[in-house]
């Protein structure tokens, strides 16, 4: 036990840790699986935050979406489905893409690597820029808040040929907040892609090197995770931006 | 002091003989980069020492500012808004770049790896991010103060912070913000290496309370402070764009911002005090020469903090408006808190008691956080208290109790570990009869200071003005004047702490005779602690496993 | 005792690390296991099936059940995305703990300000 205590030159530590040979390998771990959990607890830590952070967004929605009931069901029905759902699909096509580039670099296959990564980077752009023209519709409607905003589509909804019933100007004031929120929560949802995007690039660089198919899977996975969690924050988004309020209670 | 026999545990090595090992983490590599690209935990546990020392004494300007305008009933020294900007940048100061990261960024840092019997902590480049994420959101800070401060308030309460101040608001969201994710990164880093580096025998149950302490306060801020981002975030988002998700004018809720803030901020304050309880379990045990009394309560107290700690922010929000059927649920859950609190104070309590006690430095500043904490945890409980709460909520009551609890706990435990982990930090010790006056110093300043405070706020004087009617000038100039020995007692560390650095007795591995794994490697350590992964055979503070071993033990020198 | 600390064992390196514990079984490790792209395919059509379920779902009047049925789909979805797409299925216990700690303190959030917004004016919420 004692001598287990005592100090020596970290040159021979290193020497009698030689059984580890991969060079991805860090000195301070003992084996390479103890290295794995680390880095897959550490990454679902992180995701732990990432639930609260957007947790924070999603109640502010739950409290003003039933203060200003009416408002949000008209402001809600103005947003286009289609690009939702289209978008919805394109989020999953490109997690499976994912979750498929996980097992090819499990299998050290490193073509399917490479095209599953620039396949899952792809429609993250297509998602991206779905979503712009979507922003960009918004903002020709003046329905970005702030002081340019436009109620009149809601105080007269027949003058702009949608079936919704007229709001008072008070509460139509209110779709603002419907507004905010849903540019927060996408903004928030669509930063969390860029950044993504921008790890993406790194790893398929590193992957047409051939870094992440020879038995080092880890950021692969990782960053595994952190994908399939932007995809779970949008199947939150999608029903309650878009779905909700097809058919409001009267 | 007596000279008596067992008058102190500190065994010192012979100095004409004694010497410093020759390869330790200070001066394995040179050069000021090999310290700024440093991936080892206790190079880095020490540019957090650094930096929040600094940090320190920013804020402690402030404070000083503050008890200096108030020793007059008028607004003499500063006008009402420079005021305002100082109590606030103390506040900010304070919480966000000293309590927050003090013990586990450096204490922490330094000691959890080696006490888990590991090398370093499992994600080591991390850990070095955390530091220059600190580093940034710091100098995002003093920027903010140089170019002319933010008056806020450090609780940025909105609407005030999102539409009537025109001061560096967003420059110190962004600060919190960036320090918000150091911390983040440094629970993770925590928790991580809690449950994945303990080396072999080291089960959950063997591990020092200082371990369980900062675990729990990992988890507080792994779950909190993303709350607080997302925050500052909305407040960013107001001021910049003016969207109203917080401005009653626009249909927002004022409230949702005080949920949103203090279910981060009331955890904050664990965050804040648990590792300073995890310092208090380690000093108070050895220097009583005795095993924990009820580890197994103590270390699940620490994990019921963090738990209940959850249940309870809206007392903060008592006169804000808020459902009194609410306010009455979250009192009853605030007084739970309490439970956890005294368990520990009982339990360090009972350790003390029939054990041999003796009274180094560190165990003065532990006896300065056991009476202060125990007054801090109770006025607590009046606080809690619904009608006692409308009476005393945003007076200098209030201010008494967190700075009794903060200062009185949690600064007294920062310094009881520094001054218990400085011969393990650097190899030498520091002057014991001057660091006892400076920890009886800073005892008295302290109640001198703050003491006064809670009569204050008990006859009416409201927390947060520069002008006070004459007749609370007597206490103030009190309270100025602890200030001041306050003041004093927290140089006299800085001092003689550095002085040592050269000239104090060198203190070989085990001045303190103590059972922690980190008192069997030499200090300074060398860079990966351990030459071989340790084997824990027994548990934490088993006293007779350590005279067994200083029995069979071959005498070596360094 | 070194060979015993130092070297561990391919079949079980969490578990040969620990002499004391032996080969009790660890809740914080696991064996690594790998999903087939079959079954990540079986996910996938899941998911896209499920996305056209609740998007025909919300255009039918259903009166109260309309948000109920979506959120219910996309609960679904996301614990499928969370089981296989994140591997937790086949993950130790510390993991699962740690994802339900998330949600947990998440609904503690939600629940624990709810009780101040729905009593603050009996009626009006």
């Amino acid at each position: 036990m004692d001598s287990a205590l005592a100090t020596t030159d970290p040159a021979e530590v290193h020497a009698e840790h030689g059984h580890v040979s991969l060079p991805q390998h860090r000195h301070h771990f003992e084996t390479a699986e103890q290295q794995r959990e680390a880095g897959s607890f550490g990454m679902w830590l992180f995701l732990l935050t990432e639930i609260m952070f957007f947790g924070g967004m999603f109640f502010s929605y739950l409290i003003y979406r039933n203060w200003y009931y009416p408002a949000f069901v008209v402001a809600s029905n103005q947003l286009n489905v289609t690009i939702g759902t289209v978008n919805t699909m394109l989020l999953i096509t490109s997690g499976f893409c994912m979750a498929i580039a996980v097992w090819a670099a499990e299998m050290r296959k490193r073509p399917l690597l490479r095209t599953m990564l620039i396949l899952t980077a792809l429609l993250g752009v297509i998602f991206l820029g779905l979503k712009s023209d979507e922003y960009y519709e918004k903002y020709e409607l003046h329905h970005i808040p702030g002081n340019n905003f436009n109620i009149s589509m809601f105080t007269n909804p027949a003058g702009y040929g949608i079936k919704e019933p007229p709001l008072s100007p008070d509460m139509a004031q209110r779709t603002q907040v419907f507004f905010f929120l849903y540019f927060a929560m996408t903004g928030m949802h669509a930063l969390h892609m860029v950044i993504g995007l921008g790890i993406l690039c790194w790893l398929i660089r590193r992957a047409h090197r051939g870094d992440f198919t020879a038995g080092y899977v880890a950021p692969v996975e990782n960053f595994g995770l952190y994908w399939h969690f932007i995809d779970i924050v949008w199947l939150f988004l999608y029903p309650l931006l878009y779905l909700i309020n097809r058919h409001p209670l009267h | 002091m007596s000279a008596s026999i067992g008058s102190t545990i500190v065994s010192l090595p012979d100095q004409s003989t004694a010497q410093m090992p020759k390869r330790t983490y200070i001066n394995n590599e040179q050069g000021l980069l090999s310290w700024l690209l440093t991936a080892d935990h206790k190079r880095i546990a020490i540019l957090y020492l650094i930096s929040i020392t600094f940090f320190f004494f920013i804020g402690g300007a402030f404070a000083g500012l503050i008890r200096l305008e108030l020793l007059t009933p008028q607004p003499d020294l500063v006008a009402a808004d420079t005021y305002n900007k100082l109590f606030t940048m103390h506040g900010i100061v304070m919480i966000f770049f000293f309590l927050v990261p003090s013990v586990p960024a450096t204490l922490g840092n330094f000691l959890l790896p080696i006490m888990l019997g590991a090398k370093d902590m499992a994600f080591p480049k991390i850990n070095l991010l955390s530091w220059y994420l600190y580093i940034i959101a710091g100098a995002m800070m003093l920027s903010a103060i140089v170019l002319g401060g933010v008056d806020t308030g450090w609780t940025f309460t909105a609407p005030l912070s999102t539409h009537y101040l025109n001061t560096h608001v967003i420059t110190a969201a962004t600060a919190i913000f960036i320090a918000g994710f150091s911390s983040i990164f440094n629970g993770i880093n925590f928790i991580v290496t809690i449950h994945r580096m303990r080396c072999p025998g080291m089960t959950w149950f063997r591990m020092p309370l200082f371990i369980w302490a900062n675990y729990a306060a990992s988890l507080l801020m792994v779950l909190g402070t993303p709350v607080l981002a997302v925050t500052l975030v909305l407040v960013a988002l107001e001021r910049l764009f003016g969207i109203g998700v917080f401005d009653p004018t626009k249909g927002g809720d004022p409230l949702l911002f005080q949920h949103l803030f203090w279910f981060y901020s009331h955890p904050a304050v664990y965050i804040m005090i648990l590792p300073g309880m995890g310092v208090m379990s380690e000093v108070i045990s050895t220097c009583s020469r005795k095993r924990i009394f009820g580890y197994t309560a103590v270390a699940f107290s620490s994990v019921a903090i963090a738990l209940f700690g959850f249940f309870v922010w809206e007392h903060h929000m008592f006169i804000m408006g808020v459902s009194s059927y609410s306010a009455l649920v979250f009192s009853l859950l605030t007084m739970l808190v309490a439970v956890p609190s005294a368990i520990k104070i009982f339990n360090w309590a009972f350790t003390l008691q029939k054990g041999s006690v003796t009274f180094e430095t560190p165990m003065l500043y532990c006896f300065g956080f056991m009476g202060l904490f125990t007054i801090g945890g109770l006025t607590g409980v009046f606080l809690g208290s619904l009608g006692m709460d409308v009476h005393l909520t945003e007076t200098y009551f209030i201010v008494a109790h967190f700075h009794f609890v903060m200062v009185g706990g949690m600064l007294m435990a920062f310094l009881a570990g520094i001054h218990f982990w400085w011969p393990k930090m650097t190899g030498r010790m520091y002057p014991e009869t001057l660091s006892k006056l400076a920890a009886v110093t800073t005892f008295i300043g302290f109640n001198l200071t703050f003491l006064p405070q809670f009569i204050l706020g008990y006859m009416g004087m409201p927390r947060r003005y520069a002008a006070y009617p004459p007749e609370f000038q007597v206490l103030n100039v009190l309270s100025t004047a602890g200030a001041t020995v306050l003041g004093f007692g927290y140089m006299l560390p800085m001092l003689y702490l550095t002085w040592s650095l050269k000239y104090g007795a060198i203190a070989g591995s085990n001045p303190w005779q103590a059972t922690g794994l980190e008192w069997q490697i030499p200090s300074p350590p060398p860079t990966e602690n351990f030459a071989e992964i340790p084997i824990m055979d027994h548990e934490a503070y088993d006293y007779e496993w350590l005279a067994n071993k200083t029995r069979n033990e071959v005498t070596t020198v360094g | 005792m070194t060979d015993q600390a130092i070297h561990g064992n391919a079949n079980h390196p969490g578990n040969a690390n620990h002499p004391i514990d032996g080969d009790v079984d660890n809740p914080e490790h696991v064996h690594h296991h790998i999903i087939t792209p079959t079954q990540y395919l079986f996910v996938y059509l899941a998911l896209i099936a499920l996305t056209a379920l609740t998007c025909a779902a919300a255009f039918v009047d259903l009166k109260w059940a309309n948000p109920v049925i979506a959120l219910g789909i996309a609960c679904t979805q996301v614990v499928i995305v969370v089981l296989f797409d994140m591997h937790v299925a086949y993950q130790s216990r510390l993991i699962k703990l740690t994802i339900g700690a998330g949600f947990f303190m998440f609904l503690v959030m939600v629940t624990m300000t709810l009780t101040d917004y729905m009593s603050r004016s009996w009626g009006m919420w």
